[in-house]
């Protein structure tokens, strides 16, 4: 067993110098930058500089490493532990005294509560309560994070030589590059015949589905690429997706709506969902959320197959839609240039967004539902904030606008323009791609009809005019899937058991809304007005604050006259402290009164009050 | 160039034999489990769903007793064994986990006005109309002996209640005055009065051993000291008490039943205003008992129903009845807290769940995470409409809740009369009275 460096004054100086050679105990939170750090994220090449830096170095003695612990900052617990190694019974030392530090970035990850957000004024015991549940939340985020530390995979990057720009860098020489297993999910297939196509990952990211303009669809595990189906539906392919499962397959076909199993057997035709052009499935909601030509928004319940709402956009013919993974509201594009969000419970569009001169193109929202990326008619290409401003980040004009746009896990993003397919990356997951310099680019045999990118798999899929083609893009995907959510491996007997699971939890549609945390928080509105019909109900308010009763004193000191004095003097405190906030606040209005009338006076501002 | 792609070995992820247990790799990173809150609440949802659909309380009924049961006992040292008295004077002494009666005694002529256990349970006491005490022992005679009390004193007036000391050889009676006994002597050590009515029950303190309450029918509560020759303090209420029960867990906090449909926990430091009133209940309030953890308590009213309060709410979270239970005398939660019997009219004692829902039984670590998971869930979400409606919902006998929409309307004319009264006088004239000290007329000490 290794002993720490600092020992007691007994130990003879030659020993001292012996262990001091000796190598420290290594940290395994030292050893190396974990795999969230900035260095193993694909960035644009101006960045690679510090990001070789950034890359896994061994400190070469004590004093860095001692640096290297400071500057990871653990932030949890807060009390000073700095007692040093503490000696037990059997003289030895613990040189990890104390629980192990949590790097504060990582905690804020897993925070689920604003924590700059002040509690609302309550009674004690309400508020101590609040607290110890907020107390409790700050420790599970802390145990999470601490749990980060048994993550298996690493995320895949990509990194040129000194200047080398990762653009450059051909399909070929990352295949070429990689090991075996991964080559193979590079893979061309070579479909002139049946027209530009559509294509869809199941949510495991184990199955593609891909339907052809000319009427062909087909479903492959394209990992070991067996087929499960090929069918000719002998009618125009608009859209296909998978529902909850890979079982489940959505075809928009040119009239109607069908839906297939996976062996290729029809087992729906949906006739209410017409012409539909474009399709979306919110897996949680299990809604089908279908656009259609005829300028409908319909959300069509998959498990018990009703139609939970049919919301007519007004805006035309609606072939642009995307989800926003994070909270299931649908974007809609539409030509004036607007993006409008739609939830089933209301008619009205929850907001609607301008975004580019001329018609929009393509929208993309990436997993944590902050960014959403657009193009547009106008060859620009935006990225918005969808945080409560909805305002654009960041612009650029490309030559020839991008038709498509996806959103990786870990926030890449792909723009299919023409025959050519950009990805750009930002500098980590929950920054914005920075639209300068592409991450990677590749030219395909036929001009762009769908791109998305595949779960948990470094790979983005192209559906063009000349086939399907699956491109390598490391580092796109979230290396470290949930068991219980998705599970690439899962058997069937996993699947029939998470499949009731999703079942019996599925969301209502009513609780789409921009803001999915909504539901934890207190509604203050209803609070107030619950309060305010108690009020009258009762015809006294029962929680106001009683008039002060003077306590009986002592023998002798408690005459009428002392208590009515007593009384007068709390009184006459509360009137002053109430004239005094007053006075502080008239100036206030005064100020917000004076505005509004306009730089020249007029004769009836003396009217104004 | 340096490239690294995402490669994983199926090894890692792929259970080896058919005889493993399946692999499932956790990563708890919110973005790859959106819609925590609503699904967490659809969870929530399905929970007081289910809860609502095992809520089957009912457990057994023991059926023996000839008349209605008056007075039950809980055992002090076996959680098996009940004693019950009945209005013919015969004393049974039950096994619940077989439910059946394992002795029977005629103790008393008239009814068994009251019994009580020793704390070592080797003995117990009955007091009956018959103006006597009775001490007998917990196991039955031997072959051939007759089944006679251990010791057995006569008194000058009827014991309406006893209730034994919790570590000493003492007992309390009550009747026209409380007594306090000594288990040798046939004369009480001492005899305690405060005006001149029939006192109904007497309650010794679990924790504070020496501390007496005691109900009398002129509508007040009166507390003694065992150590003093004279009452402490007595409050005086709107109406009669039928039973007091201490707190086993807070030593001063003691609960009333009250003949006005009211139960009223007091804080015997400050008994000018109880801590809380609990009210459901549309008839008088015959017997109260607290769970052993001192978080709830179940009353028995002349309702045909038994519910269960929190302390510190003042509406029942539970209410059981049965077509068949008519008016409930007595009630008792066992020690483990996990039952709840109850002795009725019609002669029989019921055994019912404490908690309604609660599946009986050893569970597996599993049921034991679900079940702990969903009633953290049911606790986050309870103030949520849907969920506060469907947990709330009770089937009730259609007299009883007809009895309930009277009362409503009846207490709604009151308030809309004081309110008009409010109204039309002068200002600051008539004083709004809360809800708890209105039925407190005063208190003496």
């Amino acid at each position: 067993m290794e002993t720490a460096p600092k020992l007691g004054r007994d130990v003879p100086p030659k020993k001292d110098k012996l262990q001091a050679k000796k190598k420290k105990p290594r940290r395994y939170w030292e050893e190396e930058t974990p795999p969230t750090a900035a260095g193993a994220f694909p960035g644009p090449p101006r960045k690679l500089k510090r990001n070789r830096e950034l890359r896994p170095q061994k400190p070469k003695n004590i004093h860095i490493r001692k640096k290297s612990r400071i500057s990871k900052k653990p932030q949890v617990p807060k009390k000073p532990r700095e007692r040093g190694p503490q000696r037990s019974l059997s003289g030895a030392q613990d040189p990890f005294a104390g629980p192990a530090p949590v790097p504060g970035e990582v905690v804020q990850k897993f925070r689920r509560v604003d924590k700059s957000k002040k509690l609302p004024r309550s009674k004690s015991k309400t508020r101590s309560r609040l607290e110890a549940a907020e107390a409790e939340e700050e420790e599970v985020s802390v145990r999470a994070a601490r749990s980060e530390l048994l993550l298996a995979e690493e995320p895949g990057f990509l990194e040129g030589e000194d200047g080398e720009d990762t653009a450059r860098i051909r399909q070929a020489d990352i295949v070429e590059a990689v090991d075996i297993a991964s080559a193979a999910k590079h893979f061309d297939l070579n479909l002139r015949q049946f027209g530009p196509y559509r294509l869809n990952y199941s949510r495991t990211g184990r199955h593609l589905a891909f339907g052809g303009r000319r009427g062909h669809v087909a479903a492959l595990d394209w990992v070991t690429k067996k087929l499960m189906c090929e069918i000719n539906v002998m009618e125009a392919v608009r859209d296909i997706r998978f529902l909850h499962s890979e079982a489940l397959l959505a075809v928009a076909q040119n009239r109607w709506l069908h839906i297939y199993d996976n062996q290729g057997i029809e087992l729906h035709c949906i006739r209410r969902c017409d012409r539909v052009t474009r399709l979306e499935f919110l897996p949680f909601h299990f809604l089908l959320a279908t656009a259609s030509e005829t300028g409908f928004l319909t959300y069509l319940d998959v498990s018990v197959g009703k139609i939970v709402a049919a919301l007519n956009a007004r805006a035309g013919r609606l072939d642009v839609m995307t989800q926003n993974p994070y909270n299931a509201v649908i974007h809609l594009g539409h030509s004036n240039g607007t993006v409008s969000l739609w939830s089933p419970a209301m008619k009205e569009p929850l907001a609607k967004i301008l975004c580019h001169r001329g018609g929009v193109r393509a929208v993309a929202v990436d997993s944590t539902g902050t960014h959403m990326a657009t193009s547009g008619v106008d060859h620009q290409l935006k990225i918005f904030d969808l945080r409560g401003t909805f305002q654009p980040l960041s612009a650029r004009t490309l030559p020839q606008g991008a038709g498509h746009l996806a959103f990786s896990q870990r926030g890449l993003l792909a723009a299919g323009m023409g025959d050519v397919v950009n990805v750009w990356a930002g500098q980590c997951k929950a920054s914005p791609p920075l639209l300068e310099q592409p991450y990677l680019t590749h030219r395909l045999s036929g001009h762009v009809h769908s791109l998305q990118f595949c779960p948990f798999e470094d790979v983005l899929g192209v559906g063009h005019s000349g086939g399907i083609t699956s491109m390598l893009i490391p580092g796109a995907a979230e290396p470290n899937f949930d068991g219980l959510e998705n599970n690439p491996y899962r058997s069937q007997k996993q699947r029939q058991e998470w499949e009731v699971k999703a079942l019996l939890e599925k969301v209502p549609a009513e609780l789409i809304c921009l803001d999915p945390r909504a539901l934890a928080e207190v509604d203050v509105i209803s609070l107030e007005q619950k309060k305010k019909e108690r009020i009258e109900r009762l015809g006294y308010d029962p929680e106001a604050k009683a008039p002060f009763q003077p306590k009986p004193k002592r023998k002798g000191r408690s005459s009428t006259a002392s208590l009515v004095k007593r009384k007068r003097k709390v009184m006459d405190e509360e009137h002053r402290d109430r004239v005094r906030q007053s006075l502080e606040e008239q100036p206030q209005k005064q100020e917000k009164a004076a505005k509004p009338t306009g730089a020249r006076p007029s004769a009836l501002d003396r009217f104004v009050r | 160039m340096k490239v690294k792609m995402l490669s994983r070995n199926p090894d890692n992820y792929v259970r080896e034999t058919k005889l493993d247990l399946q692999r499932v790799p956790r990563n708890y990173d919110p973005t790859l489990h959106p819609f925590e809150v609503p699904r967490e609440y659809v969870r929530a949802l399905n929970a007081t769903k289910l809860e609502r659909v095992f809520a089957k309380p009912f457990l057994a009924s023991l059926d023996g007793h000839r008349d209605g049961v008056n007075c039950l006992a809980k055992h002090p040292k076996s959680l098996a064994t009940v004693l019950s008295g009945a209005c013919d004077g015969e004393v049974r002494i039950w096994n619940l986990t077989k439910r059946k009666c394992i002795r029977t005694i005629q103790a008393h002529e008239g009814f068994v006005r009251g019994i009580c256990t020793r704390f070592c349970g080797t003995s117990f006491f009955t007091v009956g109309d018959d103006k006597t005490v009775k001490q007998w022992k917990m196991d039955g005679p031997g072959y051939g002996e007759e089944d006679e009390p251990l010791h057995t004193i006569l008194g000058k007036t009827v014991y309406t209640g006893i209730d034994h000391h919790w570590k000493e050889p003492v007992f309390a009676t009550c009747g026209q005055q409380v007594d306090i006994w000594d288990e040798q002597r046939t004369n009480p050590i001492c005899s305690m009065t405060w005006g001149f009515d029939s006192i109904s029950s007497v309650k010794f303190n679990p924790i504070e051993t020496f501390l007496l309450g005691s109900c009398a029918s002129d509508r007040n509560i009166v507390l003694y000291d065992m150590r003093q020759a004279t009452p402490l303090e007595k409050v005086i209420l709107d109406m009669r008490t039928n039973t007091i029960c201490w707190n086993p867990m807070e030593a001063f906090i003691f609960t009333a039943a009250n003949e006005d449909y009211n139960l009223y926990t007091f804080d015997m430091r400050a008994l000018d205003t109880p801590v809380m009133v609990h009210m459901d209940h549309v008839s008088a309030v015959l017997d109260v008992d607290y769970s052993p953890t001192g978080k709830e308590f179940v009353s028995a009213s002349f309702d045909k129903s038994i519910r269960i309060f929190p302390v510190d709410k003042s509406r029942s979270r539970e209410v059981y009845h049965t077509k068949r239970m008519q008016h409930v005398i007595c009630v008792k939660w066992t020690s483990d807290s996990k039952y709840i019997m109850c002795g009725s009219d019609e002669m029989n004692i019921r055994l019912w769940k404490a908690n309604a829902s609660e599946k009986l039984g050893v569970l597996t670590s599993r049921e034991k995470a679900a079940t702990d998971y969903n009633q953290k869930l049911k606790e986050k979400f309870q103030h949520h409409p849907h969920i506060k409606r469907i947990s709330r919902h009770r089937h009730l006998p259609k007299s009883i809740y007809s009895q309930i929409q009277e009362q409503r309307i009846m207490k709604e004319a009151r308030r809309r009369k004081e309110l008009n009264r409010i109204k039309h006088s002068k200002p600051g004239s008539v004083q709004i009275v809360s809800e708890k000290k209105k039925h407190i007329v005063a208190v003496v000490k």
